[in-house]
């Protein structure tokens, strides 16, 4: 068999642009994945059941459907309406946003159930109010206990981020099935499409490693 | 004069189940209450109901004459007056002893950092832990933990201490330790509310023993008198089980 790193070589520079598209939309979804999560945690820990109802049906729908019917439903039903037209990049990062949040909020009510109910008491015995409970002794506690956690859901994310080739958003994939279509090669465009991903996902492995031996 | 705490007609359940039947008390400054009775009388309960931790359903609690159900009062404020002390320790284990300490007179107080680490060393070197300010919890004993437990509830430098069995989770040998520390606090002056099994401590350090059983107080009086001739049936029944 013929393996043709001359068109790889080809494709480097846009692969290479689509890998940064990829890291960027990544960082930006966990991060605002992460704020919506730890809203919708709190939310889905609520005293009343009328107040958990919104968070729970939101993370139901958005775990219990798939990321590739959401990017759709957000690409032409929720992004035109509001942008005037359709938009790769904001779908990407609104798509893969919403539904990493869903998947956060999970682990942080795990994370901030598995605290010792006593330290709450300790706190608030001490004239702290929740908000300050939460932010300066059950948080820092309970984020060391979500690494691993959080670990899984990013690498995921980035490796689902892939299916943004759908909506024509100009990321790994994207370019693979371009490279692909151009020379009707198979071996080249997704060998090398899939070990960018593994280096994105194992170097980010390494980072949440490092991170957790850290905290 | 004013009790600094009143407790009038407090009820509590969980689900059907009544933890506090009626329970009536007054508490003055300078008062050191130690509350006995056997697991399950509802001693705890009582005690987590004067801070709260406990939402009782019916009933009046005053602390300095502020009502803690009625729905003007913040709570947070009043605990910053009511030190507490956990059978637990509680101690935040992500945070040394110093910063323990200090965590609450700076976030709550709002006090410079560093007369909240002059209060705390102080605090420390009068529970005997000065050495261990830049420790974390997990390398410190039972009794020093506690001890620092009641360093941090000091800081804040609350009128009232509550203890719900302090030394219950401590070996043997570590008891002495924290006991020594909360009677210098009674002879200072400290109005100290005490569930304990230590009826030795109850005996010394107590103005006033509270006997409870089934969510009542069955019999109180001075420790002299509650041990020495109990009025109560179940009181007696009680105490020669456990002296």
């Amino acid at each position: 068999m013929d393996f043709r790193f001359d068109i790889i070589v080809h494709y480097l520079p846009v692969l290479l642009k689509g890998t940064l598209f990829t890291i960027g939309v990544s960082i930006a979804s966990i991060l605002l994945g992460s704020i919506l999560g730890l809203g919708l945690g709190l939310g889905k820990m609520a005293p009343k059941a009328y107040l958990r109802w919104p968070f729970h049906s939101y993370i139901n729908f958005f775990r219990g459907t798939p990321l590739y019917v959401q990017i759709l439903i957000v690409h032409f039903g929720l992004i035109p309406p509001i942008y005037g037209k359709t938009n790769a990049l904001i779908t990407a990062f609104v798509a893969l946003s919403l539904n990493s949040a869903a998947y956060s909020a999970e682990i942080f009510r795990a994370g901030i159930q598995s605290i010792d109910p006593g330290q709450r008491e300790a706190a608030l015995s001490l004239g702290m109010t929740k908000g300050q409970a939460m932010r300066f002794v059950i948080l820092p506690q309970a984020i060391k206990r979500m690494i691993p956690a959080f670990g899984n859901e990013f690498i995921v994310l980035v490796k689902d981020s892939s299916l943004l080739a759908l909506v024509a958003a100009p990321e790994i994939m994207y370019w693979s099935n371009t490279m692909k279509g151009q020379y009707l090669r198979i071996w080249e465009p997704y060998l090398t499409a899939a070990v960018i991903y593994f280096i994105l996902t194992y170097s980010l492995s390494k980072l949440l490693n490092y991170i957790e031996r850290r905290v | 004069m004013e009790p600094i705490i009143t407790v009038r007609n407090l009820q509590k359940s969980f689900g059907a189940h009544k933890v506090l039947t009626d329970i009536n008390v007054d508490i003055h400054s300078r008062e050191v209450v130690v509350v006995i009775g056997p697991s399950g009388s509802g001693k705890s309960t009582f005690l987590r109901c004067l801070n709260l931790l406990e939402q009782p359903q019916e009933g009046e609690i005053r602390i300095e004459g502020i009502s803690l159900l009625s729905k003007d009062t913040k709570i947070n404020d009043i605990r910053k007056d009511v030190g507490m002390v956990f059978q637990q320790f509680n101690l935040f284990p992500h945070k040394k002893v110093i910063e323990n300490i200090m965590l609450a007179p700076v976030q709550v107080r709002k006090w410079p950092e560093e007369q909240a680490r002059r209060k705390a060393l102080e605090l420390l070197q009068k529970v005997g832990l000065s050495e261990k300010a830049e420790a974390y919890p997990a390398s410190l004993s039972g009794g020093q933990a506690q001890r620092v437990a009641i360093a941090r509830a000091l800081a804040m430098e609350p009128k009232i201490m509550l203890f719900d069995e302090p030394t219950s989770a401590l070996d043997p040998e570590m008891v002495g330790e924290v006991l020594a520390v909360m009677k210098d606090l009674a002879r200072e002056g400290m109005t100290m509310v005490v569930v304990t099994h230590e009826m030795g401590f109850a005996r010394e350090v107590g103005d006033r023993v509270i006997f409870m059983e089934q969510g009542l107080i069955v019999e109180e009086g001075k420790p002299e008198q509650l041990f020495g001739s109990p009025s109560h049936e179940r009181t007696r029944e009680f105490l020669s089980k456990v002296l």
